[in-house]
């Protein structure tokens, strides 16, 4: 699993790219009361806001981590918002994208790179 | 937040693990591990404690010693019936400016021998400055620093204030009454900012933690901090000074004018005599421009501060503005607070607020948004 100084988690699943974001940045924005997700298919650029989320305390954007197109997105998730916060790592994934080279992953931070990141 | 000012309870709510932000130059819990859902769950399920030591609490006392002077006194500043306010009760009163606009909202409790005043934290030292310039003739006016100010907001709040002092379950909604404790005396009103039966809580700075653990001390109590305390007077329909109430809006456009009584309305036997009373008293009688409104977003995204509100779904010039909104936890929903032209403020009417470029239709509604459980 790759992270993003946006507090965002990439794992490779296949083909595509997983993205959600990483327990510190849920708990970190409160209880998560509103997800908007984009549309599947979409194609989007690096630091594109793609995703809208909000907290009982205010709201922020996710951004696109890669140039590619999304492929799907997690339709549970704008019904039950609290899930961000419940298994941020896990079910509460936003959307798989495809990018054209997979080697570009290999600039953002590992696990160990990320921890000392948040200090 | 080094600079900040801290209340009595600082160190209490490091303990708790509260997370502490500034505000109006405090350090204050935002929340706490619960979190601000939970924890605004649990103040309308059973009992939540909160610091509300950074508000101001001003003594007025009248240089005649008669406290019906200071009465007389305050109400060049305020449009509410003082006079009228029997001893150990309290009202809700606003600062008005000579526009009509608010400098601030407060409670005014007449006690046996003076008026206790709690204002808005952000307000009070400018709010001191104007008592001194305004009344120092007639009245002495004293900060009272050396006590904080606890809320115990909930339906557990009764039982649990009462085995800590005696005589508050005997008192009514808007009741003020200084009651003995192991913790001193404590000046306490059965009122809050939550929607909730409750009480506020005056003690000593000394006693303040140890009178908070013992509250806490009850598994029905748990600390709640600023973030649901906003959620939940959201939820209850009340104000929030420099949101939904400022220089720039009056108490009749706020929908405050039942906290203006007959008796200083045109007509009464001390009607006007305050700051702004032309528009306020006109306004009273024809009507004002806008009008405070509650506002239900009918899809999830929740409505903050600042979203313009439309008639329609495209086109036209903003009609109003959300004024407060959020997420209403025991709603279970968006809900705001706002103000729109006085044609469109009718119940169950449709308005447009925009969010990141579209626009979202969101119902007008009766508020509060929760029953109220005040004990009348």
């Amino acid at each position: 699993m790759k992270f993003t100084e946006e507090h965002e988690w990439l794992r490779v699943e296949g083909d595509l790219v997983v993205v959600g974001i990483t327990a510190h940045a849920a708990e970190q924005l409160g209880d998560i009361v509103f997800v908007e997700l984009p549309e599947a298919g979409a194609t989007v650029s690096r630091d594109d806001e793609v995703v809208v989320i909000e907290s009982v305390k205010a709201a922020s954007d996710i951004l696109a981590p890669l140039d590619g197109e999304i492929v799907e997105v997690n339709e549970a998730l704008p019904d039950n918002p609290g899930q961000v916060n419940d298994d941020p790592l896990g079910e509460a994934w936003f959307f798989k994208m495809k990018i054209e080279d997979m080697g570009a992953l290999d600039d953002f931070m590992d696990e160990a790179a990320y921890e000392k990141f948040i200090g | 937040m080094s600079d900040s000012r801290r209340t009595a309870l600082y160190d209490l709510h490091l303990e708790l693990g509260a997370r502490m932000v500034p505000f109006a130059g405090y350090a204050m819990p935002v929340n706490y591990p619960m979190g601000v859902m939970k924890e605004h769950l649990h103040c309308r399920a059973a009992a939540g404690l909160f610091d509300v030591s950074h508000m101001g609490q001003v003594v007025l006392r009248a240089k005649s010693g008669d406290v019906a002077d200071a009465a007389r006194a305050l109400e060049a500043l305020v449009p509410v019936d003082l006079l009228g306010l029997q001893p150990g009760r309290q009202r809700y009163a606003i600062f008005s400016d000579d526009k009509g606009g608010i400098l601030d909202d407060l409670m005014v409790a007449r006690r046996c021998d003076d008026l206790l005043l709690v204002v808005n934290a952000a307000c009070k030292e400018a709010d001191i400055a104007y008592l001194r310039a305004q009344l120092a003739d007639t009245c002495e006016i004293e900060e009272i620093a050396d006590r904080g100010l606890l809320a115990l907001q909930g339906p557990e709040a009764e039982r649990v204030f009462q085995a800590l002092a005696p005589g508050a379950a005997a008192m009514r909604f808007m009741d003020v009454a200084v009651l003995d404790s192991d913790f001193g005396p404590l000046w306490v009103s059965r009122s809050g900012y939550t929607g909730e039966d409750g009480f506020e809580i005056s003690v000593t700075n000394e006693h303040a933690a140890d009178l908070a653990r013992a509250l806490l001390a009850d598994e029905a109590v748990e600390p709640i901090g600023l973030g649901a305390r906003d959620s939940l007077r959201l939820e209850a329909g009340l104000c929030l000074y420099g949101s939904d109430l400022d220089t720039g809006t009056t108490p009749v456009e706020a929908g405050l004018s039942w906290a203006i009584q007959k008796v200083r309305r045109a007509g009464g036997a001390r009607a006007g005599g305050f700051p702004g009373a032309e528009r306020i008293l006109n306004e009273l009688e024809k009507g004002p421009r806008r009008l405070r409104v509650g506002l239900r977003p009918e899809g999830r995204a929740p409505m903050r501060a600042g979203t313009p509100l439309y008639v329609s779904e495209t086109g036209g010039e903003p009609v109003g503005m959300v004024s407060s909104g959020g997420f209403g936890p025991t709603v279970g929903g968006p809900v705001a607070m706002g103000y729109v032209a006085l044609d469109l403020a009718g119940n169950g009417r449709t308005v447009w607020g925009e969010l990141r470029g579209k626009r979202l239709p969101v119902k007008v509604s009766a508020l509060p948004f929760v029953k109220q459980t005040y004990k009348r």
